[in-house]
C-alpha cells in the first residue's frame, strides 16, 4: 500500500458533512459562531461562550446531525489572551462523523455552562477540567476536585504553574535547567 | 564427584552467653532481638513496579521465607515491618501515615525503590518527594526498580537494626523527638 493511500484510509474526511454542520449552525445561531475551519482531518468550530449549551444541545438533538457521543472534553489556557477555554470532541455514530467545538472564557471569571444534562459522560471530564484549569461549570451536580488533593488551591495545568515539586531542596537548578 | 559435600546453613547464630549442661543463659536484649529479627511480619504497601519486584522476592525463586519473613500481614496491627514499594502520590500520603500509626510498636519502615525514597523521576507537584516526609524510614533501597537481591539486602539491613536495637530505644527522648517531628503522639 502506498503511503498516500494509507493516509487516506486512516484520516477519512467528509467535507460534505462538515459543510452541512456549518450551514446548520449558521442558520440556527447567527451570532454564536466565531470561526470554523478544517484542521487536519476534523472540522473545528469556535463558539461564543453564551451559546455553548444551546449549540451542543442542538448538535445532539438534531435529526440530521445526531452527535450522540461526547468523546472527550478538556480545558485550555491562553495566557497571552488572558483566556481559558474548553474543547469538546463530538462523535456521531450514525453518520460516522467527528467534530470539535471550542469555546473561550475570561481568565478572571471562568464560568461555562455544563454539558452533563446533554451527555452524562461530561460529569467526570468537567470535574477534571475544573481540577486542572479552574473552570467552573454552571449546573454541574458535583463541582469539586476529582484527582488532586482537596486542599490544593492552585490549578496545575495552567501555564504559570511550575511542574516540579517546589519543596525539594536537593536539586541544583543549574544542573536541572530550572 | 562421588561424595556430596554438605554445606551447613546458619539461619540464626547463637548469641553471646553462658551455656552448661542443659541450659543456656544470655541477656534478654539478645534473646528478644534474635526472636524479633528472624520473624519479621512485613506489611507490603505496594503501589507500582517495585511491588512486582517484591512479589518476585516473595516467590519461590528468591524466597524471602528463608529469612523468616514469609508471613505477610495485610493488617497493620499485626505487622512489624512496613514495606513501601512504589510511587506515593500526595493524595496517598495521609493514607500511608494512617497505616504507620495503626502499626503496633516496635515497628520498622523500609522504603523500596527511588520513588518511595525520594520521589524518583516523578519530580512533580502531585507526587510525594520521598515517604520520609510523612513517616520515619529505617532503610532505603535504591533502584528503579531494585532487583529482588537488593530488596533482600534491605531486609537484611533491617534485621541487623532489629537484632541490635536496645529494648528501650523506643522510650528514648530521641525517639520521642522523632515522632514529634512527624506530628505523631
Amino acid at each position: 500500500m502506498l503511503q498516500s493511500d494509507k493516509k487516506k484510509t486512516v484520516f477519512q474526511t467528509n467535507p460534505d458533512r462538515d459543510q452541512l454542520v456549518v450551514e446548520k449552525l449558521k442558520n440556527h445561531f447567527v451570532d454564536a459562531i466565531i470561526v470554523h475551519e478544517v484542521m487536519g482531518d476534523m472540522l473545528c468550530v469556535n463558539v461564543q461562550k453564551e451559546f455553548i449549551y444551546n449549540v451542543l444541545l442542538f448538535l445532539h438533538d438534531d435529526n440530521e446531525l445526531q452527535y450522540n457521543f461526547l468523546t472527550t472534553l478538556c480545558g485550555m489556557h491562553y495566557p497571552e489572551k488572558n483566556q481559558l477555554g474548553v474543547v469538546y470532541h463530538l462523535h456521531s455514530f450514525g453518520n460516522n462523523h467527528r467534530i470539535r467545538i471550542k469555546t473561550a472564557t475570561d481568565l478572571n471569571h471562568p464560568v461555562i455552562a455544563t454539558a452533563t444534562t446533554i451527555w452524562p459522560a461530561a460529569n467526570w471530564m468537567e470535574r477534571e477540567t475544573y481540577d486542572f484549569f479552574g473552570i467552573t461549570f454552571e449546573g454541574h451536580p458535583n463541582m469539586k476536585r476529582i484527582l488532586n488533593v482537596d486542599e490544593m488551591t492552585d490549578f496545575p495545568m495552567r501555564k504559570e504553574f511550575p511542574l516540579e515539586d517546589q519543596t525539594r531542596e536537593d536539586k541544583d537548578d543549574s544542573m536541572f535547567g530550572r | 564427584m562421588s561424595e556430596k559435600q554438605i554445606i551447613p546453613i546458619t539461619i540464626a547464630e547463637i548469641p553471646e552467653g553462658f551455656s552448661g549442661k542443659g541450659f543456656f543463659a544470655t541477656s534478654m536484649k539478645k534473646a528478644v532481638g534474635l526472636a524479633r529479627k528472624n520473624s519479621l511480619w512485613p506489611l507490603p504497601f505496594a503501589t507500582s513496579c517495585c511491588g512486582i519486584e517484591f512479589m518476585a522476592t516473595m516467590a519461590s525463586h528468591y524466597d524471602l521465607g528463608r529469612f523468616g519473613s514469609e508471613r505477610l500481614s495485610f493488617s497493620p496491627r499485626q505487622s512489624d515491618l512496613l514495606m513501601v514499594m512504589g510511587t506515593v502520590a500526595k493524595k496517598m500520603g495521609p493514607v500511608l501515615r494512617e497505616v504507620y500509626i495503626q502499626m503496633a510498636e516496635p515497628k520498622w519502615v523500609i522504603a523500596v525503590g527511588a520513588c518511595a525514597s525520594s520521589g524518583g523521576v516523578f519530580d512533580t507537584y502531585s507526587v510525594l518527594q520521598g515517604i520520609d516526609r510523612v513517616i520515619p524510614v529505617d532503610v532505603y533501597v535504591p533502584g528503579c526498580p531494585p532487583r529482588p537481591e537488593q530488596i533482600i539486602d534491605g531486609i537484611l539491613k533491617i534485621q541487623e537494626l532489629v537484632g541490635n536495637e536496645s529494648l528501650r530505644r523506643r522510650n528514648l527522648q530521641e525517639y520521642e523527638d522523632l515522632m514529634k517531628k512527624y506530628n505523631m503522639e
